[in-house]
């Protein structure tokens, strides 16, 4: 065999190697042991607060056991049904043929694809801030202003055709995040003012805002609550299936976005700088990268994510704008870009994951009676193990990895 | 005489390297053994086995004949064998006492620290073997050289009689280098037994009274001061015959490159650290600054490389005026920089090697077209330069992080000099590598010189400076205080202008 030969049999027995060995250490798989631990005492947890349980250990220690396990396993079967589906009365309504009974079969999938959407863009928003080394916490605010922007462009401006009137909301949409992510992002790359702070003392400025909007200029002018007037036809992201159905467009779109964030961040030149600036600012700046330019750049693009995510629920699911319509998808996404490491891909799957959850949980709420609280203590479980590899770790034996390839670090809190 | 400590046989595997292969190695109560290898040869990992933090995959060690097994720190601090790393393992924010007793607390009724004892225990340690330190001072207001006596005393309180110390004189001043060895003379002088870790050369023969050199994760060989010296050393380290001084051609100079004239520069608190400093250098010349760390060199390497500005006078480079240019500004013009903080400035660890080598290069073609990088014309860049440059890795695509200090360096040098450049400023270049490293570095900065380039080389190292340079400017206080030539100069020369003594 020739020299070069060798050398790259070598190299591929050595990277074989490595390739097993990193699957232990991955931190795909810590990802899903993390999930399934969550899973697990969510679990437990559910069935120590089940006053029957206690009932039953009353009676006999495997009594208890085994209400404890049914008391489990109805939960999540209800965040089953609740997410995906009743598999029974899918094929009963498949079998009866009626069309209606057939969409409220199938309702819960779709409708778990439609709470996650928003997740996959402010997802998307928080994890390009953490690529650039800065914690973007608002998220829910510049959602806001995205979604005052958008219900703006819907409203008034009127008669244009649907091809033109929907991507242009979409970008009133992405103008009013970006925006809004554009203030916060000039502060820290001029005056170093943190991010942190900033984002969430926006946020209450965009409540507020959006609260003032909507009690003035944006009401209805004939309704008596601070909701706006209903979007033009034109405005609103086509549905593909009729009541009660609501999975529309937005879920496609926000899927384009989540491969030209990960095309932008791997590869673009402008990718290859934010990366860089927010793996190692020293580095970069020696490297000849323009920090502050980066760091704005990289706020605006975030804020415009999360901008689209209020013009997402603007323009899917409401086709108005009222207070308070976001539920919090602005803090979720913090855990969910952690959760999916920042990765675009990551984070379409964490989102679904979350979407999933969340549409479950109100299932399960009313069929299990179990609180809605369960997701919450749920999706911090399952954090708590990713922040913590350490425990996963530990309890399944996996093997620590070297250096992080992927880490994310947060210049900010002094990760460098 | 029975050995105190002896490894027979240790093996230790990592995926894609066998780090130890078969090592046998013995220490003799009261002697200093050195253990000498290149960076990578797997002395680190040999020591770590010793001291628990590894598990060896083949091998014996004996404590005083009888066979012990060391899963963890504890065991082998329970056997009597400390060691300290190159990088302190202390609490800048606590006490030298609190960091003495961390982890071996002494508690009073109640479950309270007890905080006097071990401050006694320490002041007759520190008495005993003359480690001077006070107990009740803050680690983070301690110079490097007696936060160094706070990990002896640490090992000493826990009655080590085996000491390791690894790299002790990476971090120290020449005369805490001296003040080291004291103290190891005074350790060994009490019974105890002291392997420490190295690949300086002169180290080694002047303080050690046996030196096993290791290679390639085997024993090349034992031997003593008295029947070696640095150039059977290096070949051992090295595997072949090392030319500790490079073969220098006289220089072939040209036009002038850079003019700096009456620069003054700020450092971060505001005082003046570059004081009306005025030199150029030609093409194919190296203008060697020397000069003890602090008197300027840095702030005047970050002035010149565009991270700062200076306050006022004019910097020129090729032709252009750079005094208020970015540092993109001054790489397009043909500079290049090797960083003297190579992890922070020049590299980004957690990036891979192949995004390293074209960091910044990145956004002109080949590696990009408009905004699209060409992910294949970066793979092939790096191989290439890998190649080349003989870069120790099993691929393009791992973190740089992971390769050795000497690699690393070896991926900013194939990077900076991968382009065509006219000018070079190197900063510290040789700082924490090996011997063969050191001569690799050196011949290419002589190769790029005979090129034509113009290189501006500033090290503490006198040494480096006296080998490589063509002239010799002294930097003191902020000033270039001389000018000489390097042929002619002398080291007690330049050394006393680095103290500050002009017209000696």
């Amino acid at each position: 065999m020739s020299k070069n030969e060798k050398k790259q049999d070598q190299k591929k027995g050595k990277a074989g190697k490595i390739f097993l060995e990193e699957l232990s250490k991955s931190s795909f798989t810590l990802t899903i042991l993390s999930i399934l631990s969550g899973l697990i005492l969510g679990g437990l947890l559910v069935a120590v607060t089940t006053e029957e349980v206690y009932q039953a250990f009353n009676a006999s220690f495997w009594e208890g056991i085994k209400t404890g396990a049914q008391a489990a396993w109805s939960t999540y079967e209800a965040l089953f049904y609740g997410s995906v589906g009743n598999p029974g009365k899918i094929v009963d309504a498949i079998k009866g043929g009626e069309a209606e009974e057939i969409r409220r079969a199938f309702n819960p999938f779709f409708d778990s694809l439609v709470v996650s959407t928003p997740y996959i863009f402010a997802g998307l928003a928080v994890a390009l801030g953490f690529r650039v080394g800065l914690f973007n916490i608002g998220v829910e605010g510049q959602l806001y202003i995205g979604a005052a922007t958008t219900v703006t462009a819907a409203i008034f401006l009127k008669g244009l055709p649907a091809m033109v009137h929907v991507p242009v909301s979409l970008l009133a949409g992405f103008i009013g995040g970006g925006l809004w992510g554009f203030i916060p992002g000039l502060l820290k790359a001029t005056t170093g003012g943190h991010e942190v702070i900033n984002t969430i003392m926006m946020n209450y400025i965009a409540f507020r805002l959006s609260e003032f909007l909507l009690r003035g200029p944006l009401k209805d002018p004939e309704g008596f609550t601070p909701v706006s007037a209903q979007i033009e036809e034109s405005a609103k992201l086509f549905r593909f299936f009729e009541s009660p159905i609501r999975f529309h467009l937005g879920f496609f779109i926000s899927l384009l976005f989540a491969y030209l964030v990960y095309l932008l961040l791997f590869k673009t030149t402008w990718g290859f700088t934010l990366r860089t600036v927010g793996a190692n600012p020293k580095g970069a700046k020696y490297a000849g990268m323009n920090i502050t330019k980066t760091t704005i750049l990289a706020m605006v693009l975030s804020g415009g994510l999360a901008g689209l995510a209020g013009a997402n629920e603007v323009m899917g699911v409401n086709h108005n704008l009222a207070l308070a319509f976001s539920s919090g998808y602005g803090f979720d996404a913090i855990a969910l870009a952690l959760l999916g490491n920042s990765h675009p891909a990551g984070v379409v799957l964490s989102a679904i994951l979350f979407g999933f959850l969340r549409n479950g949980a109100i299932q399960m709420q009313l069929s299990a009676g179990i609180p809605i609280d369960i997701i919450s203590i749920l999706q911090a479980f399952i954090l708590a193990f990713i922040a913590a590899p350490a425990i996963i770790r530990t309890i399944f034996r996996l093997k620590e990895p070297d250096i992080d390839i992927d880490a994310v670090t947060l210049s900010g809190w002094g990760g460098n | 005489m029975k050995p105190i400590l002896e490894l027979k046989g240790i093996t230790k595997r990592f995926p894609g390297v066998l780090a130890n292969d078969n090592i046998d190695l013995s220490l003799n109560k009261g002697e200093i053994h050195a253990l000498l290898g290149e960076n990578g040869a797997g002395k680190s990992t040999l020591m770590n086995i010793l001291y628990g933090l590894y598990e060896p995959d083949g091998g014996e060690i004996y404590v005083n004949g009888e066979k012990i097994s060391v899963s963890s720190p504890r065991d082998a601090i329970a056997r009597g064998i400390g060691m300290v790393h190159q990088h302190f393992m202390l609490v800048p924010v606590f006490t030298v006492t609190e960091n003495v007793m961390l982890g071996d607390e002494t508690t009073r009724a109640g479950g309270f620290l007890d905080r006097k004892s071990p401050a006694a225990r320490i002041r007759d340690i520190s008495n005993e073997y003359s480690l001077q330190v006070e107990p009740d001072s803050y680690v983070r207001d301690l110079p490097v050289g007696v936060q160094q006596r706070v990990e002896i005393i640490k090992l000493l309180y826990r009655e080590a009689d085996i000491l390791i110390l690894d790299e002790p004189t990476a971090v120290l001043t020449p005369q805490e280098v001296d003040e080291l060895f004291t103290i190891m003379r005074s350790l060994v002088a009490s019974g105890k037994s002291i392997i420490f870790i190295t690949h300086k050369l002169r180290e080694v023969l002047t303080f050690a009274d046996r030196i096993t050199v290791i290679r390639g994760g085997k024993v090349v060989g034992t031997t003593t001061p008295k029947d070696a010296d640095q150039n059977d050393l290096a070949a051992m380290m090295v595997g072949r015959e090392v030319l500790l001084e490079v073969d220098k051609k006289p220089a072939k100079v040209k036009g002038k490159v850079l003019e700096i004239n009456n620069l003054i520069v700020l450092d971060d608190l505001n005082n003046v650290a570059v004081n009306e400093v005025s030199f150029e250098v030609k093409s194919g010349e190296i203008l060697g600054i020397a000069g003890v760390q602090g008197n300027g060199q840095t702030e005047l390497v970050k002035t010149i490389t565009g991270l700062s500005h200076p306050v006022s006078g004019t910097m020129v480079l090729c032709g252009e005026d750079i005094s208020k240019a970015t540092p993109r500004t001054i790489t397009e013009l043909g500079s290049a920089h090797i960083p003297e903080d190579r992890q922070q400035d020049g590299l980004v660890l957690s990036a891979t090697i192949a995004d390293n080598l074209v960091l910044n290069t990145y956004y002109l073609d080949p590696f990009a077209k408009n905004v699209l990088i060409q992910d294949d014309k970066v793979l092939e860049n790096a191989e290439m330069i890998i190649d080349h440059f003989d870069v120790r890795t099993p691929s393009p695509l791992i973190p740089v992080g992971s390769l050795s200090g000497g690699n690393q360096q070896k991926v900013i040098v194939g990077r900076e000099f991968s382009r065509p450049i006219k000018f070079l400023v190197a900063a510290q270049p040789t700082r924490g590598l090996d011997v063969g490293s050191i001569e690799y570095i050196h011949n290419r900065l002589l190769e790029k010189r005979d090129d034509g380039c113009a290189i501006l080389l500033v090290s503490t190292e006198l040494d480096e400076i006296m080998e490589l340079s063509d002239r010799i400017a002294v930097m003191f206080e902020g000033k270039i205080i001389a000018v000489v030539d390097a042929e002619g100069a002398t080291k007690e020369q330049i050394g006393l202008l680095m103290a500050g003594v002009v017209n000696a």
